[in-house]
């Protein structure tokens, strides 16, 4: 029987089948964090419940955090102060590890996981937060969950679940010079829609898919949970064994050989049988952005606000409607050249040392436009710690930008800081919905790039020009 | 978890696609760590006139008279989409809302509503139309969800079915806790992680399984 890597992990993880085709699935690691993990962990305390195994469970500090320099328990975010502190004192009742807020291996949590080895090929992972997929980049089945559920993980180490059907997505061709697997994650929305992968572990496979770093899948997989997948993956290769080696809760020694031998073989077979299959040509992708509130609606970036009747794809007409009142563009309207207000460089999509390198290489030597306000926020604080040995912390200060301590900051709004209302902000961020960065702020997605060169332009620009 | 059976309530209809988590409970709105406290937030940028005030908006639909004390809520197609907050479904369930009729949900969202005792409804978009056109037409807007029978039923005999998974209806019919019925697996699952344990040791650190 020829198996798919989706289907070879779960068989591995699946303790029973219970009655009525469930399965009771092993659960290898559990990631909370301060938004959501902490109210688990507390409840699941409260009833007098203890966690099944303590060290294979671990949370950080994230989401609600400030990222302004010297920061403390303190938050702009209402309330903000008491769910730290609940995580905090949850965590060490619990018995589970924490990366606090100063520790310096903080960052978002699908930033931090893969670059501590604490997600691993083949292992199932489990987040209260639903761009867990991410982690699918290095081939283990990650998924996000709600709070109940990873009260119920924390518990008993096992979920229970009804199997998701499998869909091969493969991506052909050679992206372009300039166009990021974000780029790429958008086009397939803007493709295939927001509701296309819904139901089914998405396999992200072909040589496109091959040829990006480590980095690029994950930003791909990223965006997973705004295909509506219950996850995406990516099977494990040479640069995946080659990125996970060294890392601190990664495998040493014999158990490194023995893990790298099982991981390799974890690809699916040769012949294996998806419930759906879709392609794509790689060569097509051009540098996207949104143009609405919804990341399938998206466009290259030298095109225009589809007019009515002209992109079916993405959302029915009086949602489109909607949307382009809310951004306050017409159809026809170039995205190009609109003037912006503020440009964002963060978020578990965008914001890992790569992300900084190519966004730094293009604002070298170069200013971003007056009254524009532009910010960074490395995604760890290792990450924040690798820019500055390099410099790029330098090169993002004398261009204007702030440069901020590591967390998801402003890619979600919670009361805290916010962009203002109707403030057109360019953002390498993963959610374009109303409100998302701020009462009102209409969010256009696009890669690290393509904030970068609308920063220096002061209007939406394409990074293809800027660099040349 | 209450038990579900049968629910014959104000059914209120709110027909946009894509509804996301957000627009559920906005992120602004979730103040306390216990979760606690959420009805007066649920659909607040939407029910009220402005961000942070609680002056209702008389266009949004709980706010109608009619639709007041609604127990079940009609959407669009993938509802919950977006963040995984499991406050969306708290929010709902602390405003009263027991059931949720769509043609398409978000599977975490889902999980949720099934982990909180809030029955998820799959239609047709046809039928929700229909539905939220005879709630529109009728001057008392209720309708039936009877889990038992897997129906939805319109006061004036009309009924439609619905799927739910045989172990969903049966949990949120006895209001069944999860946990608990996953811990009657509990020496299974030590068994099969110390089998485990050999094949990937490096799963579990360097502890051994834990008992
Ligand atoms: S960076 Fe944004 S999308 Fe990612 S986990 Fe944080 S809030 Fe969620």
């Amino acid at each position: 029987m020829k198996r798919t890597i989706f289907e070879k992990i779960w068989e591995q993880h699946r303790i029973e089948a219970l009655p009525g085709g469930v399965d009771l699935v092993l659960i290898d690691r559990i990631l909370l964090h301060e938004r959501t993990g902490g109210i688990a962990l507390r409840r699941l305390l409260d009833r007098g419940q203890p966690v099944f195994a303590p060290d294979q469970a671990f949370a950080v500090m994230d989401h609600i955090v400030d990222t302004f320099p010297g920061r403390s328990d303190k938050t702009l975010m209402p309330t903000g102060t008491e769910f730290i502190r609940m995580t905090r004192d949850a965590a060490r009742e619990a018995g589970i590890r924490l990366f606090d807020l100063d520790d310096p291996a903080q960052g978002i949590v699908h930033v931090m996981s893969p670059e501590l080895g604490i997600v691993l090929p083949g292992a199932t992972l489990i987040c209260p937060d639903s761009h867990t997929c991410s982690q699918g980049a290095l081939g283990a089945l990650a998924w996000g969950i709600g709070t109940s559920e990873a009260e119920h993980a924390l518990a008993t180490s096992a979920l229970r679940l009804r199997r998701p059907k499998t869909m091969r997505v493969t991506v052909d061709g050679t992206l372009a010079p300039g166009v990021t697997a974000k780029d790429l994650a958008l086009a397939l929305l803007g493709r295939f829609g927001v509701g296309g992968g819904s139901g089914y572990v998405v396999e992200y496979a072909g040589e496109a898919v091959r040829a990006l770093e480590m980095e690029g899948r994950l930003t791909l997989c990223n965006m997973g949970t705004e295909f509506a997948a219950f996850t995406a993956i990516i099977a494990p290769d040479g640069k995946t064994l080659e990125y996970v080696k060294g890392r601190r809760f990664a495998p040493t020694g014999a158990e490194w050989e023995k893990a790298a031998e099982q991981w390799l073989a974890l690809a699916s077979d040769e012949g294996a049988e998806y419930d759906v299959e879709l392609s794509f040509d790689a060569g097509d992708v051009a540098p996207m952005i949104t143009w609405g509130t919804s990341p399938q609606q998206v466009v290259p970036i030298d095109a225009a606000v589809p007019a009515v009747g002209e992109a079916p794809g993405q959302g029915t007409e009086s949602a489109q409607a909607r949307a382009r009142e809310y951004m306050g563009l017409d159809s026809g309207t170039p995205l190009a050249g609109l003037p912006i207000d503020a440009a964002f460089i963060g978020s578990c999509t965008n914001s890992r040392i790569s992300d900084l390198r190519r966004a730094a290489s293009l604002l070298q030597g170069r200013k971003v436009a007056p009254g524009i306000k532009a910010i960074c926020v490395p995604g760890s604080t290792s990450v924040k710690r690798q820019a500055e040995a390099e410099g790029l912390h330098e090169v993002f200060q004398a261009a204007g930008f702030e440069w901020r301590e590591s967390g998801c900051s402003m890619c979600f709004f919670a009361g805290g800081e916010s962009f203002g209302p109707q403030d057109r902000v360019v953002s390498s961020t993963n959610r374009n919905f109303e409100s998302r960065q701020g009462p009102g702020t209409r969010t256009h997605l696009a890669s690290p790039e393509t904030v970068a060169a609308s920063a220096i332009a002061g209007r939406i620009a394409d990074p293809r020009r800027i660099a040349s | 978890m209450e038990p579900f059976t049968t629910l014959t309530a104000t059914a209120a209809p709110l027909l946009r696609d894509d509804i996301d988590t957000d627009a559920i409970i906005p992120s602004r709105e979730m103040r306390s760590p216990s979760g606690q406290g959420l009805a007066e937030g649920l659909f607040a940028g939407w029910r009220y006139k402005a961000i942070g005030s609680r002056d209702p908006n008389p266009d949004f639909v709980l706010n109608q008279p009619v639709y007041a004390g609604a127990r079940i809520l009609l959407t669009g197609a993938n509802v919950g989409c977006g963040s995984s907050r499991e406050h969306a479904v708290w929010a709902l369930a602390q405003y009263g809302i027991r059931a949720v009729i769509a043609p398409s949900f978000n599977p975490i969202f889902r999980g949720n509503c099934i982990a909180n005792g809030v029955v998820p409804v799959s239609l047709p978009m046809e039928t929700v139309s229909t539905l939220a056109s005879a709630l529109e037409a009728a001057g008392q807007p209720e309708l039936t969800v009877d889990l038992e029978q897997q129906l939805v039923v319109l006061p004036d005999g009309q009924q439609w079915s619905f799927d739910i998974e045989p172990e969903v209806r049966e949990a949120l019919m006895l209001g069944l806790d999860p946990i608990d019925l996953t811990l009657r697996y509990r020496s299974r699952i030590q068994d099969f992680r110390a089998t485990d344990h050999d094949a990937r040791p490096w799963i579990y650190f360097r502890n051994a399984p834990s008992a």
